[in-house]
């Protein structure tokens, strides 16, 4: 035999790289389980609650743009001295003529009157519902619809007819065609509304035409909410006239709110949670990765004569490092995956649940994965190192 | 990337040396006091030889087959292995040298539990960076070679240990390496299995390979044609050369 005069590299195809990087998981499957699941949690956790909060979002931003954001009410406030203002009789008419406005409506509180089931009900339980003179185009300004029977103005007007909000019907337990006890006489329900996201206070509503208040309820013409939609370019331009408009005297007295930033900044609430969960889920996927880095040190101390047997077989260090970092990589994707799996269930379970569309940036599960695989090289990193400094003949002689 | 061999460490024909040992020594503890696990070994070993080292217990027979073997650097002195200075090499190199020149053969076999006779066998190639599929071929010829053609799919743990060592040969020389090294192969083994193994390794050192093999063995070392006696980390004996050995002691 005569002696080689060139060396080459020892070489370790991909292939038997992942391979081997599986070897320990294969061999120990439940200790590679329970290390992959501190990380799968962490995952599963944020990614969960950003889904929710996203799909509660498109909710949000569906309902928007069904109900619009172009409605504005307008309230007495008050006076300098303390007292309740009241707006004037003839606000409406006043706020219609401005320019861009395209529907308005009204309702005037009348707080002598209650309403009841019947004349037998003790006066004291009001249920909660509040009596109003509505005029005729609250329903479009609000865009309410009616559930059953009809609006105020199919009937007529000095009749003593009353519409109920949806949660007003179903506490007096009424429908169209029935008799409550409204002041000091039965009015007849005329129609039911279903709710009105825009503006709850309908809900717990009486609604009593305006002439029929005046007559048998002694309502005295002040309205207590305007209702106005225009088109949406002018919003913030009407909403600067309103007060001025509405009370050309004492505009400090008047005030003007937007009933769709409501409904939004109940999503921002949502959103301060989404950003604590967030937070938990960090904290979770560091004691994940944590875990996986205590897994692998572990490991090489355990594998130690496998290590020096490697070397004796022609593995240089660096195959022995990128053998242990791909398997952290690969029990972390593991965690990461699962996680993920286990996050597009909990999302879709919820919205679906709620009645929301499920929606899921696609950005969020790849970063999600994207953040395991970098915390399994993290975690694999020193342990990966430590086994390539394994002396292969202490190694051995073990 | 390729090594050239330095041409003056070619010597001619046969007596042409696989390993070079000069004035090699490896100590360990700290530098304040350092102790000699072996001390200014100078031999060489030529191509197609076969080699048994013997001495007591802790005589540093394990520590001067690992440093052959690349295992383990020296303190002091050079070593050349197939031509190579390994001072030289680095560790992609030195692996390089162990992947493709070199088997390892241990006292207690170091086979991979669950893993069968043929997996075992063909991760000898693992590092060659050689297909799977040529890996397994081969090493289901390197395990008829050693006599276990009838064990492929057998486990470690439905083996004898006579079988598991010769299972540990065959990785060993499945990449045809010119540099078989064996620490007490037979030392976990009966006399009878420990036999089989010695005809085996004089068999593959028939077929050219040169073998290096430390045994506690008074007998089967005396059966071998050239025997290194290490004594306290020093070559007290070597019976190719009776004088030079007496005289370096
Ligand atoms: N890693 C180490 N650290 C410190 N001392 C060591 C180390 N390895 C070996 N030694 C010492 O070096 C000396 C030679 O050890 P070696 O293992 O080479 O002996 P050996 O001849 O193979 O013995 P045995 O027949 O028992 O295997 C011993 O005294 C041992 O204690
Ligand atoms: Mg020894």
């Amino acid at each position: 035999m005569t002696p080689h005069t060139s060396l080459d590299h020892s070489r370790l195809r991909v292939t038997d790289l992942v391979r081997l990087g599986g070897n320990g998981l294969r061999t120990r499957p439940l200790r590679a389980v329970l290390s992959a699941l501190g990380i799968a949690i962490g995952i599963a956790a944020m990614v969960t609650v950003i889904g929710i909060s996203s799909s509660s979002q498109a909710h949000l931003s569906a309902q928007l743009s069904r109900l619009g954001t172009n409605l504005l009410t307008v309230t007495p406030g008050q006076s300098l001295s303390g007292e309740q203002a009241q707006l004037p009789p003839e606000a409406m008419s006043m706020v219609a003529r401005i320019d861009g406005v395209e529907t308005v409506g009204s309702v005037g509180k009348i707080d002598d009157a209650k309403v009841y089931r019947n004349s037998r009900v003790d006066p004291r339980q009001t249920s909660g519902l509040t009596v109003f003179a509505a005029h005729p185009d609250l329903l479009e300004a609000v865009r309410a619809d009616v559930t059953r029977g009809h609006w105020l103005d199919q009937a007529p007007q000095n009749y003593p007819t009353v519409v109920l909000g949806h949660l007003a019907a179903q506490r007096l337990a009424a429908q169209p065609g029935d008799q409550v006890w409204l002041g000091d006489q039965y009015f007849t329900v005329l129609g039911t509304l279903q709710p009105v996201p825009l503006a709850p206070e309908l809900d717990t509503a009486a609604l009593v035409g305006q002439k029929a208040a005046e007559h048998l309820l002694g309502f005295d013409g002040h309205p207590t909410t305007v209702y106005e939609r225009s088109s949406d370019a002018r919003v913030s331009a009407v909403r600067a006239l309103l007060p001025r408009t509405v009370n050309p005297e004492h505009p400090e007295e008047v005030q003007v709110s937007r009933p769709s930033d409501a409904l939004a900044a109940k999503d921002a609430v949502l959103e301060s949670y989404t950003g604590l969960f967030v937070g938990l889920g960090c904290v979770a996927l560091l004691v994940g990765g944590i875990g996986v880095a205590n897994t692998m040190v572990i490991t090489v101390l355990e594998r130690r004569r496998e290590i020096g047997l490697r070397r004796a077989l022609g593995a240089a260090r660096r195959h022995i490092s990128i053998q242990f970092l791909v398997e952290a990589l690969l029990l972390s994707a593991m965690g990461g995956l699962t996680g993920v799996a286990l996050a597009l269930t909990a999302t879709a379970g919820y919205a679906l649940s709620q009645g929301w569309p499920v929606s899921m940036p696609l950005a969020v599960p790849l970063a999600g994965i994207t953040a395991t695989t970098l915390i399994g090289a993290l975690a694999g990193l020193y342990p990966a190192l430590r086994a390539a400094r394994t002396p292969p003949m202490v190694a051995l002689s073990s | 990337m390729n090594v050239r061999t330095d041409p003056a460490l070619r010597l001619p024909g046969s007596s042409s040396p696989v390993v070079l040992l000069d004035g090699v020594s490896r100590y360990y503890g700290g530098s304040a006091s350092p102790v000699p696990a072996l001390a200014e070994v100078t031999t060489s070993i030529t191509y197609g030889e076969l080699v048994a080292i013997t001495g007591p217990s802790g005589s540093g027979k394990s520590t001067l087959l690992n440093l052959i073997g690349t295992l383990d650097r020296p303190s002091s002195g050079r070593i050349i292995v197939d031509g190579h200075d390994l001072a030289a090499l680095d560790d992609r190199r030195l692996s390089a040298l162990r992947a493709h020149r070199m088997g390892f053969v241990f006292q207690h076999f170091h086979l991979a539990e669950g893993t069968t006779a043929l997996d075992n066998v063909a991760d000898g190639l693992l590092y060659t960076g050689l297909p799977r599929r040529e890996r397994r071929a081969r090493a289901g010829d390197a395990l008829h070679t050693v006599g276990l053609g009838h064990r492929l799919r057998h486990r470690p743990h439905q083996l004898s240990g006579g079988e598991r060592q010769r299972v540990a040969i065959a990785r060993a020389v499945v990449g045809d390496p010119v540099l078989l090294l064996a620490d007490e192969p037979t030392g976990a083994l009966d006399s009878n299995s420990g036999g089989a193994i010695v005809d085996l390794l004089h068999r593959l050192n028939d077929n050219g390979t040169t073998v290096v093999v430390i045994t506690h063995d008074v007998q089967l070392a005396a059966r071998l044609p050239r025997c290194l006696s290490l004594r306290d980390g020093r070559l007290i004996a070597d019976s190719a050369y009776p004088t030079a050995a007496e005289a370096s002691r």
